[in-house]
């Protein structure tokens, strides 16, 4: 298979999955809703009680605590986005289209990079819808270009490795309900980092474990770099883990590539 | 040959070289030996109609054949080149319609053409001419621009056929194509199949009914439990069976020894997992 087709093939491949984008754009709006609903009720409900709790002067307020959430709003958007995916991929699995391409003399990997390169596309949709919302809600920033590019680079990783992870699980899942189901684990795995409250509050154990998955310094950079503040060693951190769950996820779904479906 | 070919215009001197030949093919899931040492050569241009009950092994030797599944031994040549080693120009040959059809809900009959038109890499005009004439032929043009998801089964099955052709294989798998077709359905897969044939494709297809394996194979060959236990012209087979039952249980028995019924045991077994590893290529 020459370079040509792979170029070729993988965007045919990704017309495909944005043309799925346009036709069912509810299924796309019900994955952005999800954290739009998380941040309003953060905000609005709990925002007053716990930007009080936040370790500044005096206590934060609502404003604070806007800010303060933002960046985990961002990563469950991303995880929101990622479940999306493992969906799509699971129904080409399980419906048979996964074989019919696997029959067909084109670039193997077009496959799936029709649908990485689709989820990518609808990450930084969502996001984007993200960022304006929370601005609307009075979010605001002190950090330069440098520090909002960075953040950029980073979510796009993380946006990245995720999807690759997903692709494996909706490969895996064997039916499309299992598919849904498996990665809301990246949706809950926030609550438990130092996204909504720092680790500090925590009970010890629960604190041990916040301080150490990999969503609390991926969270940390970003809120670093949308403040404006030093990122320290969470930024190698944060990287570190999107590769490493990146690179799991991409293998994991590599091997699975061969699987045919049984009905 | 060293032009790139052209699909569907094989050189005539070509025509009589084997589309398949399979010598001691062996599958085995686990312990289950799905595939029991099947020989089979189909010459080119021919309709092979493997006949057997559920749970045979059909779709294994279909799955084995179009590169899903790698045997675990056996000497196999699929459209001159060897199944292993040139899975990509075995690919670049053949077309594959499955048990069940394949095609994507969430696009139009015709954006799902288009989509095969464009990984077969053909150009604008072409894939604009041919998914016009296939939504024709195959009565879907009144339907083309509805989501496949609305469609009737029979349509569906119809689109998947279609999907196939317009990728110009001069091999064609089609696993029980017309089975839970309606009758009228049924006859536009057999016409279809003859048409393809009357342009020198091979076709392999696999089915549960004597009456359609007579009425398109040039060679039948009875999968049972694995193994071929009988070949040859549709008539020869059915010379072979007392009477003049053309039912599948009586041409069974006769040929094997017992019902279709009696020869699957993981059939009634829904606990495998849904999905099969591949081996590693
Ligand atoms: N992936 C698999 N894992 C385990 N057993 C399988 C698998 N695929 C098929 N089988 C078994 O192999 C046998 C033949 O199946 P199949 O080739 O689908 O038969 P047919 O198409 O003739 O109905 C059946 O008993 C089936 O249960
Ligand atoms: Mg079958």
């Amino acid at each position: 298979m020459s370079a040509p087709y792979v170029v070729r093939d993988s965007m045919t491949m990704l017309r495909r999955n944005l043309r799925h984008l346009s036709r069912y754009p509810s299924m796309a709006l019900m994955l952005i809703a999800i954290p739009v609903v998380f941040l309003l009720m953060f905000v609005y409900v709990l925002g007053g009680t716990l930007g009080a709790g936040l370790p500044v002067a005096g206590g934060g307020t609502r404003a604070d605590y806007l800010t303060y959430i933002v960046p985990g709003i961002w990563v469950m958007t991303i995880a929101s986005v990622a479940n999306g995916t493992a969906v799509s991929v699971a129904i080409d699995q399980t419906g048979g289209m996964f074989a019919r391409f696997r029959t067909m003399d084109i670039a193997r990997v077009s496959v799936l990079t029709g649908h990485v390169l689709g989820a990518v596309t609808r990450t930084v949709l969502g996001l984007s819808v993200m960022i304006l919302f929370a601005v609307a809600l009075g979010f605001r920033s002190d950090a330069g270009p440098a520090g909002w590019l960075g953040a950029a680079g980073l979510v796009l990783l993380l946006a990245f490795s995720f999807t690759w992870l997903t692709v494996a699980m909706g490969l895996a899942a064997g039916s499309v309900e299992t598919a849904s189901n498996t990665p809301l684990v990246l949706m809950v795995l926030p609550f438990v980092s130092s996204g909504f409250v720092p680790t500090e509050q925590m009970p010890a154990g629960l604190r041990h474990f916040a301080e150490h998955q990999p969503f609390t310094p991926i969270i940390e950079t970003l809120r670093a770099l949308t403040a404006g503040t030093p990122v320290g060693s969470d930024g190698w951190l944060a990287v570190g883990w999107c590769v490493a769950i990146g690179l799991a996820g991409y293998l994991w779904a590599r091997r699975q590539l061969g699987k045919v479906p049984v009905r | 040959m060293t032009t790139a070919h052209t699909p569907g215009a094989a050189a005539p001197g070509r025509l009589t070289a084997p589309a398949i030949e399979v010598t001691g093919l062996h599958k085995s899931f686990g312990a289950h030996h799905v595939l029991d040492g099947v020989d089979l050569a189909v010459p080119a241009g021919t309709v092979y109609a493997l006949l057997g009950p559920n749970g045979a092994g059909k779709t294994t030797m279909v799955n084995i054949l179009s590169t899903l599944l790698t045997a675990d031994a056996g000497e196999l040549r699929v459209a001159g080149h060897d199944l292993r080693r040139e899975s990509s120009r075995v690919r670049a040959a053949i077309g594959v319609t499955g048990q069940f059809s394949a095609i994507d809900m969430f696009l139009t009959g015709r954006e799902n053409l288009r989509l095969m038109a464009d990984l077969t890499h053909l150009d604008r005009a072409t894939a604009a001419r041919d998914v016009t004439a296939l939504l024709d032929r195959f009565d879907l043009a009144d339907a083309a621009d509805r989501r496949t998801l609305t469609w009737s089964g029979g349509m569906q099955r119809r689109l998947d056929l279609a999907m196939t052709l317009i990728t110009r294989p001069r091999l064609i798998f089609l696993d029980e194509p017309t089975t839970g077709l309606d009758p009228r359905s049924r006859r536009e897969v057999w016409r279809v199949v003859r048409e393809q044939v009357a342009d020198g494709v091979t076709v392999l297809l696999t089915t549960q009914y004597l009456e359609e394996a007579d009425a398109l194979a040039d060679r039948v060959g009875v999968l049972d439990a694995g193994r071929l236990v009988a070949e040859g012209t549709p008539a020869e087979l059915k010379a072979q069976v007392p009477g003049e039952s053309t039912n599948l249980d009586d041409v069974f028995l006769a040929l094997t020894g017992h019902t279709v019924a009696a020869t699957d045991p993981a059939a009634a077994d829904p606990s495998t997992d849904t999905t099969q590893e591949m081996t590693a290529r």
